[in-house]
């Protein structure tokens, strides 16, 4: 891994992507060979809807700098409701971030449709940007405390 | 009795698709470090029959019991490499791949970030791979019949090939009359055969197929159910007529009030017709349908002292009290033809569609080429809004022929100020086709045509495109600007651009080649069947090349131009596909379910029934069950109605509901290797 100084903070971010359009978007970007920062780090699911917001608290309790959850377009869901779940869910899960004082910015939501190839490049960009702003995840990390 | 996970890990080149960017060897040194790992492998086409051979022999000689494969995506070689595991023995569901291709290598060009994100997946893999637990392949009956929705020529030619084959077919159309916009055409390009010559003995035969159920003038109004097994409810609308009496005579057509007053929708509002009409003389079924939007009885309550057409029915067919009727049945498999819209010249204001009569659309003309058309297949400037029945004492004032015709393509396709960037495939030839119709019945008549570019790809099609050329029909190569009338000629302002000269192009007649366009009702159809939409707003196919009739939907198809534009042998060729892909599945009878569907740890769930409420597929219940003496709710699956989303899963308070291949215990260490930072 690339080592981490401030001026160059590569930020480590794990996606959640559903198997029918987000994760065939990204492979579509792989098949038309667009090319995208390498931070985000993929998870396929079958649906947004099983995506637990105790996977997002466990995802950035690891370590990870930010959380990427990218499902069907509104209303295209495969399973008819998992990605409104979803964002039901995401709404939620932010609010109760910043309660924890953790910038709600490291955890992003996205519709990416399986045709969308080129916008799955904008978002990788638009996250691995909004994320290296807030900076390196560490609120959670266990502290050795001198007393 | 867990046996501990003997794990190999197999690192695929894909050639240099991946080596190119990844460093096999490294990713391999690593994944032998990784635990559990028994053999860690790589070869150049892990897919090709030696490298699933290297799968296989581990299987056999190291004892393997779990395999991840690193290669290109699960969605293209899953089912694969499952197969390579059952083929030795080993559950085809003790497999996880890493897609090292079009999420890795294919995406990133820093050779040493790329290794490094090659290493997190495949590690991601590996733990994932340790907690799997085998899985069964349940099968399910395939019912022997196909649901069609549309009943243009894609639609009627799947349903003449799988009724040939055997199987039962529901052929359900929105309008009266099969036949969909080809039966609107004149002639065919390249071959100019006349378009009604070849179809209409297809229309015939879906009318008279002993195994078709033709359902004309009904609506798909629900399904529900999965591959195999869908039920579906269609409404077929009343037509006020009794279709087993009515003899198609049109002596109600002859005797309405309004007769010769409502534009008929099949001549594109050129011709009018009657409240009750058969839409074009050779609509199948030939049985009259009363339009209830603007028939005086139905709309008023009183059409004089009684409906002129009850009267002049000999055969009693007429009945207002006619209402819609509910049909019900269960179909294998569904093909949806729902074919296109045109493109609505009135977005291209610049070209004064709407405003100047002189301007039509391509499929106005082929009503007016067309020899059952409004005008007799007269080339004439049709004469909109004005009736054409004559009044008393009034002469009747003969339409104009044009001495001068222009053709502009591209209207509506390839525009981005309109949202179609897509070309629209049929555009450039049948202007072609047209030119070439209005030069044989006005043979000095003048004719030009502006074009961006001429795509003439198709077999014949280029040297039709020649053909034409050479019958003294001008080709400009220009997209006009503007169109404006000068005197009683219209001008059409535009830009040669080979030599970069502007011209105003004098004319008497404007045809506009409007393009191919989403059907505006496609919404139903989507929300109904779950189907995606491509960026132009087409169904979108399961693959683009390898899966193009199928959709993300097991046992859905599509067929036609609905989904993408398309000419008409293309359509019957995707038509012909759906209808093959339809009869594999019906042909086996059987078909694999979803493994991956939920499951309840009854001794933990405390019966809240959140899962219940969630579910989409309501494939879950609450039962009752005895723990240790005490009657307590639970919940539980019903399996063949689950489909492995998973929102139970995410939503268990107590964590009793899994999904089955991604547990929290399965996904969890994922994140935990993915997750950490450095």
């Amino acid at each position: 891994m690339a080592e981490k100084t401030q001026d160059a903070f590569e930020p480590n971010i794990v996606a959640f992507l559903c198997n029918w359009c987000s994760y065939a978007g990204a492979d579509l970007a792989g098949t038309s060979r667009i090319h995208y920062p390498s931070n985000v780090k993929v998870i396929r699911v079958m649906c947004t809807g099983r995506v637990n917001p105790l996977f997002v608290m466990n995802a950035l309790q690891q370590g990870a700098d930010g959380v990427l959850v990218s499902g069907c377009h509104p209303g295209d869901c495969h399973y008819m409701q998992g990605n409104y779940y979803a964002r039901r869910r995401f709404t939620l899960m932010r609010r109760f971030l910043e309660y924890l004082g953790v910038d709600p910015a490291r955890v992003r939501m996205s519709w990416v449709s399986a045709s969308e190839g080129a916008k799955w490049k904008e978002v990788i960009e638009e996250v691995v940007e909004g994320v290296r702003a807030v900076g390196p995840m560490d609120q959670f990390k266990r502290r050795q405390i001198n007393w | 009795m867990n046996t501990r996970p003997k794990i190999g890990v197999y690192i695929c080149h894909c050639g240099i698709n991946i080596a190119a960017t990844v460093d096999v060897e490294e990713v391999v040194q690593f994944a032998s470090t990784l635990p559990d790992v028994v053999v860690a492998r790589n070869y150049s086409y892990m897919c090709s029959d030696p490298g699933q051979a290297l799968i296989t022999e581990d299987i056999e000689n190291l004892g393997l019991n779990r395999v991840v494969v690193a290669s290109c995506s699960p969605r293209m070689h899953e089912p694969t490499f499952r197969k390579t595991l059952m083929s030795a023995g080993l559950n085809p569901y003790f497999l996880e791949m890493a897609n090292i291709r079009e999420q890795c290598s294919w995406v990133h060009e820093d050779r040493i970030a790329a290794t490094e994100k090659a290493k997190r997946l495949v590690e991601s893999a590996v733990v994932k791979v340790r907690r799997l637990e085998p899985l069964e392949v349940k099968e399910v009956d395939v019912e022997p019949a196909c649901l069609i929705i549309g009943a243009g020529i894609a639609g009627i030619q799947a349903a003449l090939d799988i009724a040939d084959a055997g199987f039962k077919v529901y052929l359900v159309e929105k309008t009266p009359s099969v036949g969909g916009h080809m039966a609107q055409l004149d002639k065919t390009f390249p071959t100019l055969d006349c378009s009604a010559c070849i179809l209409t003995p297809k229309m015939v035969d879906v009318a008279n197929h002993p195994n078709i159920e033709l359902l004309t003038y009904s609506q798909v109004e629900e399904i529900s159910g999965y591959v195999g097994n869908f039920d579906v409810k269609v409404r077929k609308k009343s037509r006020f007529v009794d279709v087993t009496k009515c003899t198609g005579c049109g002596a109600c057509a002859e005797a309405c009030r309004q007769a010769g007053r409502i534009p008929n929708e099949f001549d594109e509002g050129l011709g009018m017709r009657s409240c009750i009409y058969l839409p074009f003389p050779q609509a199948v079924p030939a049985k009259y349908t009363i339009d209830k939007e603007t028939c005086l009885f139905l709309t008023k309550g009183k059409c004089g002292d009684k409906p002129k057409c009850v009267e002049a029915c000999e055969a009693g067919a007429i009945d207002f009290e006619l209402q819609d009727e509910m049909v019900e049945f269960k179909v294998g498999t569904i093909i949806v033809a729902t074919g296109f819209d045109v493109f609505d010249a009135r977005n291209k204001p610049e070209y004064g569609y709407g405003v100047y009569p002189e301007v039509v659309t391509a499929l106005e003309f082929e009503r007016l080429v067309s020899a059952s058309g409004p005008y007799g297949g007269k080339v004439v400037i049709p004469q909109r809004g004005k009736k054409k029945k004559k009044k008393e004492g009034e002469e009747e004032e003969a339409p104009r022929v044009p001495k001068s015709i222009t053709f502009i393509q591209c209207v509506g396709s390839r525009d981005k100020s309109v949202g179609n960037e897509y070309c629209s495939r049929v555009c450039c030839m049948y202007t072609a086709k047209q030119a070439h119709l209005a030069k044989d019945k006005i043979p000095d008549a003048e004719i030009t045509i502006f074009y961006m570019d001429v795509r003439a790809f198709g077999k014949g099609y280029e040297e039709f495109y020649d053909r034409v050329r050479r019958e003294g029909i001008r080709y400009v190569r220009g997209n006009p600007s503007e169109i404006y009338k000068r005197g009683d000629k219209l001008v059409v302002r535009a830009e040669d651009t080979l030599t970069a000269t502007p011209l105003e192009h004098e004319t008497d007649m404007v045809v506009l080649s409007v393009g191919l366009m989403p059907r505006s009702d496609r919404r139903e159809i989507i929300d109904m069947l779950k189907l995606s939409s491509s960026p132009d707003q087409f169904y979108l196919e399961a693959h683009p090349k390898l899966r193009p009739v199928d959709t993300a939907t097991d046992g859905i198809f599509l067929a036609g131009a609905c989904q993408g534009p398309k000419d008409i042998p293309d359509a019957v060729g995707q038509a012909k596909g759906a209808a093959s892909a339809a009869m594999i599945l019906m042909a086996s009878g059987k078909v694999k379910v979803e493994a991956q569907t939920s499951i309840v740890d009854e001794s933990t769930c405390r019966g809240c029934g959140f899962c219940v409420e969630l579910c989409p597929y309501s494939a879950i219940e609450l039962v009752e069950v005895n723990r240790m003496g005490w009657p307590v709710k639970v919940a539980r699956v019903n399996e063949a109605l689950c489909k492995g989303c998973g929102a139970c899963a995410a939503a268990c308070l107590s964590g009793s509901i899994q999904q089955r291949s991604f547990r929290d215990l399965q996904i969890l260490p994922q994140i935990e290797v993915l997750g950490v930072s450095e």
